[in-house]
């Protein structure tokens, strides 16, 4: 299959990008909006747009693609992107899903049953378990406190708690089910052993259901209640032992699957013990995919696409080469002067930095509105250098050089963790930008008492 | 930046001919897009302007309208600055009534999931810290706490429907 017309359900800076890329091989663009979003810049970019009442209705997003007579449908990120029965739907209607097959998004979506593939496969997993009701106390002693709470049925961060104490088990496991139920429609939640200090780290994959590659490896540790603020690829400081050992598990893990098409399986990392641990795979394309971009020169989109047309893979894994490091900086919509609130509003001025080795993948404008009813992503910094203290550097100046009106954005705490040593020396763990800001939060204490 | 009009490429390769020249802001627009590049300390900004406006394929039978319209609430939902968009009468003669309203815009739940007991419902008995809903906004679920004692009186927003900050969620008889 030749795609010349490609349905993109998705908005904001990812359906930019992967417009981006069809412009480039001569795809044509139909982008669904719902209202909220029918006048934003994607809409604007887009060679055509059709309306949907929601990002998240698999009968609607499968009309419009019909009604625009699309050949694809590209997901993005988020919404549908690893919804079985969309990638179902679309087969039946005949038309392609630019990603893995129904099967394969059933076994990384529930992230128990992924876990059991990742332990068949040979990766390392953390002692845990589904949490029911009845078993959970008897499950969490036989892990070992603390342990965490998870989602089954989706990842992002929604439905974990970390559970301290064998009197707030039941609670947690209350309310987690109830978040997972509202974010995934899955209420079922599982027990992990919590790992702490640990990194984050992730490597990338691309397959074409009998090869798989890897892409390498991205930090993801910089993250706030489980929620990515800054990657960088490679990730740094972690050894060669561990490095090529995650990327080898990676490709087993994509291997059994018979992976096809982009996807990241997520590894945390206890440094120290040079030990790792298979977390999650995510079955798409990944909001911080550009920083693998930037050291391997890739375009992921283009490769998706040319998976998904079945052409099979392009490159081998001599072929793909790494040089240089990159760092994203994600920037929300979000005031860290009062706890990461959300920010909606109108953005009246947006002003990025230009120049080598930089990136910017955003959806806003001056004028741009920042509904509340969608995530608080706004842009994404990349910057590229060739070591990681010269993309540091780059990183510092860039972020002097941005400035989003309007709305309250997480530009602050980029800039001052551009500037903090720790960070700057590499390789800090999940826990260290909560710490981070409660520090911050004290010295502003201590000077203002 | 990468809006498409002009790529990431594009912008470089007009900054590689600006850095040679003796300007410091170039200014360009066409019918479809502005872009402004600026020369800054430590080196350039851009700033895009998309103008072509989006062109809609033709509507279909599955693009029905179902978004709910947020003005459409069956009891007074007062904004943020209270008594200017609701109903200052129904207030000042119930001095008692506590609104409870949303802490940001968003929608508002109800129950903890789909299908769920509600939180609460008219007539509960509340205490301060007693959750009575709950309101998503960009994917973030907070929480709202009743704030005061008292018995829940009534709704002002119905499950599902959207909220905007410090609108009345609900109202309460406080004490009892």
């Amino acid at each position: 299959v030749i795609l010349r017309r490609v349905l993109i359900a998705n908005r904001g800076e990812i359906a930019v990008r992967v417009m981006r890329t069809c412009r480039r091989l001569g795809i044509e663009t139909v982008l669904t909006v719902t209202e909220a979003d029918a006048d934003a810049v994607p809409a604007r970019l887009a060679d055509k747009t059709i309306e949907i009442t929601s990002y998240l209705d698999v009968d609607a997003v499968v009309a419009a693609a019909a009604a625009a007579r699309a050949d694809a449908i590209h997901p993005g990120y988020g919404f549908l992107s690893e919804n079985p029965r969309l990638a179902r739907a679309c087969e039946a209607a005949g038309i392609v899903f630019i990603g893995p097959g129904a099967d394969v998004l059933e076994a990384a979506g529930d992230k128990l049953m992924a876990r059991g593939h990742a332990a068949a496969a040979g990766l390392p997993v953390l002692p845990g378990g589904l949490a029911e009701a009845a078993g959970a106390e008897a499950l969490a002693e036989r892990i070992g406190y603390p342990v965490l709470v998870k989602a089954a049925g989706g990842g992002g961060g929604r439905g974990l708690r970390v559970v301290r104490d064998p009197g707030e088990l039941a609670g947690a496991v209350a309310v987690g089910s109830a978040e997972a139920q509202a974010a995934f429609g899955d209420a079922r939640v599982y027990l992990e052993r919590y790992v702490s200090p640990a990194r984050h780290v992730e490597v990338q994959l691309l397959g074409d259901g009998e090869n798989v590659i890897h892409l390498g490896d991205r930090d993801c540790s910089v993250q706030r209640r489980y929620q990515k603020l800054i990657e960088e690829a490679p990730a740094p400081r972690l050894g060669e032992t561990l490095r090529v050992g995650m990327r080898a598990a990676a490709v087993a893990f994509g291997l059994h699957l018979k992976y096809q098409g982009l996807g990241t399986v997520e590894f945390l990392v206890d440094p120290e013990r040079s030990a790792f641990w298979f977390l999650e795979m995510n079955a798409r394309i990944q909001v911080e995919h550009p920083v693998t971009e930037a050291v391997t020169g890739l375009d992921l989109v283009a490769e998706q696409i040319a998976v998904a047309e079945g052409r099979g893979l392009r490159l081998s894994q001599a072929s793909v080469r790494q040089d240089g490091h990159a760092i994203e900086c994600r920037i929300n919509a979000e005031d860290p002067a009062a706890r990461f609130r959300p920010s909606p509003g109108t953005v009246t001025s947006a002003v990025f930095p230009a120049g080598p080795g930089i990136r910017v993948d955003t959806h806003i404008q001056a004028g741009s509105a920042v509904p509340p009813q969608y995530d608080s992503l706004l842009a994404k910094l990349v910057v590229a250098g060739g070591s990681r203290a010269e993309a540091l550097d780059r990183l510092r100046g860039a972020l002097a050089r941005c400035e989003i009106g309007g709305v309250a954005t997480t530009l602050p705490v980029h800039a001052a963790l551009a500037a903090d040593d720790e960070f700057a020396a590499g390789g800090v763990g999940t826990e260290y930008l909560a710490l981070w800001l409660e520090l911050q939060t004290r010295l502003v204490r201590d000077k203002s008492g | 930046m990468d809006l498409n009009p002009l790529t990431n490429e594009d912008v470089a390769d007009i900054l590689a001919l600006l850095d040679s020249l003796p300007y410091d802001e170039l200014d360009l627009q066409t019918p479809r897009f502005r872009l402004t590049l600026r020369r800054a300390p430590g080196g350039w900004t851009q700033s895009m302007q998309v103008l072509s406006a989006p062109e809609r394929l033709a509507a279909t039978a599955m693009s029905h309208r179902g978004a709910p319209d947020h003005s459409d609430v069956t009891l007074p939902s007062s904004a943020a600055g209270a008594g200017e968009g609701g109903n200052a009468a129904d207030e000042a003669e119930d001095a008692e009534l506590v609104a409870v309203r949303a802490p940001l815009p968003g929608t508002f739940y109800r129950a903890p999931r789909p299908g769920a007991a509600p939180f609460v419902e008219v007539g509960s008995r509340v205490e301060a810290d007693t959750v009575i809903g709950i309101v998503e906004t960009m994917k973030l679920m907070n929480s709202v706490h009743a704030g005061v004692a008292g018995v829940v009186a009534g709704f002002c927003v119905a499950n599902a429907e959207f909220a905007a900050q410090g609108a009345a969620l609900l109202r309460i008889r406080a004490g009892q």
